[in-house]
C-alpha cells in the first residue's frame, strides 16, 4: 500500500526523541483546579455552581450554552472556592471555577463503570459525548457532538482518526497509541456505529513504525478498520491534508470534512469518545508532553485538566536552564506563554520549554522571492505575495489571492531564508478581513 | 513571576538556511565556471573577477552608508552580482569599464530600485547590456590563445562549423569569462539543483524550448550536430541555470517559472537565428524579466481543494 502525502510541506527538526520512549506517567498536582469555561470553539459554557458548592469528579460545572459550546466537569472532588474570571493561556481573562482540591478524589456515582455501547442507539451516543464535554483535543477544541452530527450522516465514508502528529516535539499520541491502542479501536468503533457506511482509517506517519506495528495489531480481525500509513512532513496532520492524503478527497475553506464524506478526529478525543460511552468517564483528564531542551526531564504525563501549568513543570524535574522561552503546543503552532500560571484545558497538548529562542535571534531581513514560501505552502498560495498585500493593507488583494484560504500552518515562516514573519502577518490580515465580513 | 519569557507569533522554529547561504552556495556553484575561466584565460581574467567584486561590494557598502540604509553587503548579494557581471564580460575587456559596469549594476539596476529583492532586472546582466551598449567595439572582442576572433557561435552563424564539440564542451574556446565551459557550468547547475537553491522549472523550460525552436527555425534540419554546439555555446547554460533562475528577477508561482523558461527559449531562439548577433540570452532574459509582474498575475495556483471550482465571487 503506497503511503499517503501531500504536495508542500516542511521537514522541521523534530525533537521527538527527547520524550517518545517515555512512558505516560500519571500525575497528581497540588494546588487549586481552575476550570475555565471557555476552552472549546463557541460559546462559552455557563457555571453551574456556585462559591461554597461541594463538588465531585465527573460533575458538571459549566453547562453548554449554545448548539456550539461544550460541558465542562470537574476533575476533582473538593469545595468550589471562587466563580471569577482569570488569566487564561492567552493572557485574556475568561470565567473559571475555580476549585479547592480535597485530595480525595471522590467519584460522582457510576463513574468509571463499563458500558455495553452496543446497546445504545446513534442520538444516545452523541447525547453522552455532549455531556462528557468532548471537544478537538488536538487543539481546535471544536465540540465533538456536534462533528458526529452531520446532516447527511449516509454520506460518510471515512472516520479519520488522526495520528499524524506531525508537529515536532510532541508525543503524547504516540504514547497513547503505544500504551492504549485498544481504546483507540474501542473509541474507533463507537464513532463507526454512527455511521453504518464509514470505514475507519486510522492515519499514522511513518515516522513512528512502532505505533504502527501496535495499531495493526490492535485492529487486526475489525474488518471496517484499516491502518493508513502517512509520509513524514509537516502538516500532515493539518484536517485537510490528511483528508487528501488518506483518501484523496480534497475541502478548502468553506467546505467541511463531511463534505468530503469524512469526519475526522484526533487520538486523544477518540479515547475521550472511548472513555465517556465504555466507562462512563467525562473529559477530565488529557495526556501532554513535558519537553524541550531546558527540562531536567521531558516527560509524558496523564494529567487532571484545570491544573495550573506551573505545578505541572515541578513534574518534569523543573528546569536545568532558564528557558528563553516556553510553548503550549508545538512549536509550528503553539502558542507562546508569558506566565505559567494559567490553567490547563482540554487542547493543551504540551508544554515546550525551549532553551534558544529562533525566532528572536533571527532578525528578518529583505524577501529575495526564492519562492521557498510558496513550495512549501500545502495550501497552494504564494505567501510572498500575500504578505505584500497585507503589509500595504491592501485585502481586496490579499483575499483575491486568496489568502483566506491560509490555515496558518507557518510553513512558510519557517522555509523563509529571508526569515520574515509571514503567518503572523497573514494572522492579522485574515482577522482583519473576518472582522470587516461580520460587520456587514 | 519572576523573568518575562519571550512571546512571539507561530511558528517558534526557523530552517535553517538563510539569504546569506543561498547566496554562498549559488557563489559556490559558480566555481569551477569562475576557476576554469581564469585557467582558460589566465591573470586578465582574475583581475577582472576580482575588480568586479570588489567594486559591487564597496558601491553597496557606500550608498547605504551614505543612504544611511542598514547594511547588507554581508548577505554576499554584492559580491554575486559582481562575479556575475565578471563572468559576461570578455577577459581582455578594460577594467576601467568593468568598474564601471559594477557600479551600474549596484547604483542604478539595484539600489535605486530599493535594494536587495526590489529590483525588476538581473542586476549584473542589467549592466551586461549598458556596457554592451556604451562599449559595444570592446565588449565584443574575444582573445583566445592570443588570436582575436569571432566567439564559436558567430562562426556557426556564419556558416563555418569548424569548432569541435568537444572543445565547446569543455570551454577550450574563446567567449566571455564564465561562459564556455558547459561542463563546468552543469557541474555548478547540479549542485544548485541539489541544494535545492534552484528548480528544473526555469532551465529546463528554456533549454528544451530553444532547442525545439532551433530545430524547427535554424535552417540545419535535424543535425543533432548543430543543436549541440548552440546549447554549448554562447552564453545560453550559464543564462539558463545561473541567471534566468535569479530569484527576484523570475517568477514565484511555479507555473509562471514554466512560462517564463518558456518565453526565455523563444526570444533566445528569435535573437539567435533571425538577430545581427549570434546572441541573445542577455537580451532574452533582461526582457523577460520585465515581464515576470504580468507572467505572474495570470499564474496564480488554485488554491488546495478549489481545483475545478469556480470562485463564487
Amino acid at each position: 500500500m503506497s503511503e499517503g502525502t501531500f504536495r508542500g510541506g516542511v521537514h522541521p527538526y523534530e525533537g521527538k526523541e527527547l520524550s517518545s520512549d517515555l512512558p505516560i506517567k500519571t500525575v497528581t498536582p497540588k494546588g487549586d483546579m481552575v476550570f475555565p469555561m471557555s476552552q472549546h470553539i463557541g460559546a462559552p459554557a455557563t457555571p453551574i455552581v456556585n462559591k461554597g458548592d461541594q463538588v465531585l469528579v465527573g460533575q458538571k460545572i459549566g453547562e453548554a450554552s449554545g448548539f456550539i459550546s461544550a460541558n465542562i466537569c470537574s476533575s476533582v472532588s473538593g469545595t468550589v472556592k471562587a466563580v471569577e474570571p482569570r488569566m487564561l493561556l492567552n493572557g485574556s481573562n475568561a470565567m473559571c471555577v475555580v476549585i479547592e482540591n480535597d485530595g480525595n478524589y471522590t467519584g460522582i456515582e457510576g463513574l468509571g463503570e463499563d458500558r455495553d455501547y452496543t446497546k445504545l442507539t446513534g442520538d444516545e451516543i452523541r447525547e453522552i459525548v455532549k455531556e462528557a464535554g468532548i471537544v478537538g483535543m488536538g487543539g481546535a477544541g471544536f465540540p465533538t457532538n456536534v462533528k458526529l452530527a452531520p446532516k447527511e450522516p449516509d454520506k460518510i465514508d471515512y472516520i479519520l482518526i488522526n495520528g499524524a502528529e506531525c508537529e515536532p516535539y510532541l508525543t503524547s499520541d504516540y504514547r497513547q497509541m503505544l500504551e492504549c491502542p485498544d481504546e483507540i479501536v474501542g473509541g474507533l468503533k463507537v464513532m463507526l456505529k454512527l455511521f453504518d457506511k464509514a470505514k475507519g482509517l486510522i492515519c499514522i506517519e511513518d515516522n513512528k513504525p512502532e505505533a504502527i506495528d501496535k495499531m495493526r495489531a490492535a485492529v487486526s480481525g475489525e474488518n471496517r478498520i484499516e491502518v493508513k500509513v502517512l509520509k513524514t512532513k509537516y502538516p500532515q496532520g493539518g484536517e485537510r491534508t490528511l483528508i487528501s492524503a488518506a483518501t484523496g478527497r480534497k475541502i478548502y475553506s468553506a467546505k467541511l470534512p463531511a463534505d468530503a464524506g469524512c469526519i475526522v478526529d484526533n487520538i486523544s478525543t477518540v479515547i475521550a469518545i472511548y472513555r465517556a460511552v465504555c466507562k462512563r468517564t467525562p473529559l477530565i483528564t488529557r495526556v501532554m508532553t513535558l519537553t524541550g531542551d531546558a527540562f531536567n526531564k521531558p516527560i509524558n504525563v496523564n494529567v487532571r485538566l484545570g491544573c495550573s501549568h506551573a505545578d505541572l513543570v515541578v513534574e518534569g524535574e523543573g528546569f536545568k536552564q532558564e528557558p528563553a522561552k516556553i510553548i503550549s503546543g508545538g512549536p509550528m503552532m503553539g502558542f507562546a506563554m508569558f506566565d505559567l500560571n494559567v490553567p490547563v484545558t482540554k487542547t493543551s497538548s504540551s508544554i515546550l520549554a525551549m532553551t534558544r529562542d529562533e525566532v528572536a535571534e533571527n532578525e528578518p531581513t529583505p524577501c529575495i522571492r526564492c519562492g521557498r514560501c510558496v513550495e512549501a505552502c500545502p495550501g497552494n498560495l504564494v505567501p510572498q505575495k500575500m504578505a505584500v498585500a497585507a503589509m500595504n493593507n491592501d485585502y481586496e488583494e490579499f483575499e483575491r489571492l486568496s489568502g483566506m484560504e491560509c490555515y496558518e500552518c507557518g510553513s512558510c515562516t519557517f522555509a523563509c531564508p529571508a526569515k520574515r514573519p509571514l503567518t503572523q502577518t497573514f494572522k492579522q490580515a485574515r482577522q482583519y478581513v473576518m472582522a470587516q465580513r461580520r460587520k456587514k | 513571576m519572576g523573568n518575562l519569557l519571550n512571546i512571539s507569533s507561530s511558528p517558534h522554529v526557523r530552517d535553517n538556511s538563510s539569504t546569506k547561504s543561498i547566496m554562498w552556495d549559488v557563489f559556490f556553484a559558480l566555481m569551477p565556471a569562475t576557476i576554469f575561466g581564469i585557467w582558460n584565460f589566465g591573470v586578465k581574467a582574475a583581475i577582472l573577477i576580482v575588480t568586479c567584486i570588489a567594486t559591487a561590494v564597496l558601491t553597496e557598502y557606500i550608498w547605504q552608508k551614505a543612504m544611511k540604509l542598514p547594511l547588507t553587503v554581508s548577505d554576499g548579494s554584492a559580491a554575486l552580482t559582481g562575479l556575475f557581471l565578471a563572468l559576461n564580460l570578455s577577459s581582455t575587456f578594460p577594467v576601467w569599464m568593468a568598474i564601471i559596469g559594477s557600479i551600474f549594476a549596484i547604483i542604478i539596476v539595484k539600489q535605486l530600485f530599493g535594494g536587495l529583492g526590489q529590483n525588476f532586472m538581473n542586476p549584473a546582466l542589467g549592466a551586461r547590456c549598458f556596457l554592451m551598449v556604451s562599449f559595444a567595439g570592446q565588449m565584443t572582442s574575444f582573445t583566445y590563445d592570443g588570436v582575436t576572433g569571432a566567439t564559436p557561435l558567430a562562426l556557426i552563424k556564419s556558416g563555418d562549423d569548424s569548432t569541435k564539440l568537444l572543445d565547446m564542451f569543455l570551454g577550450t574556446i574563446g567567449g566571455t569569462i564564465g561562459e564556455t565551459s558547459t561542463l563546468a557550468l552543469l557541474l555548478g547547475a547540479g549542485y544548485l539543483l541539489y541544494r535545492k537553491v534552484i528548480t528544473w522549472r526555469i532551465p529546463v523550460c528554456y533549454i528544451a524550448t530553444f532547442a525545439v525552436f532551433a530545430l524547427l527555425f535554424g535552417g540545419h534540419g535535424f543535425d543533432m550536430m548543430y543543436l549541440a554546439k548552440e546549447l554549448c555555446g554562447g552564453g545560453l547554460m550559464l543564462g539558463a541555470f545561473f541567471m534566468a533562475t535569479d530569484y527576484v528577477t523570475s517568477p514565484i508561482t511555479p507555473k509562471g517559472q514554466i512560462v517564463f523558461g518558456v518565453l526565455l527559449g523563444v526570444l533566445t531562439g528569435v535573437f539567435r537565428i533571425f538577430g545581427a548577433s549570434a546572441e541573445g540570452v542577455s537580451y532574452a532574459i533582461i526582457i523577460c524579466n520585465l515581464l515576470v509582474p504580468l507572467i505572474e498575475r495570470v499564474t496564480i495556483p488554485v488554491p488546495f481543494g478549489k481545483e475545478g471550482i469556480k470562485d463564487g465571487k
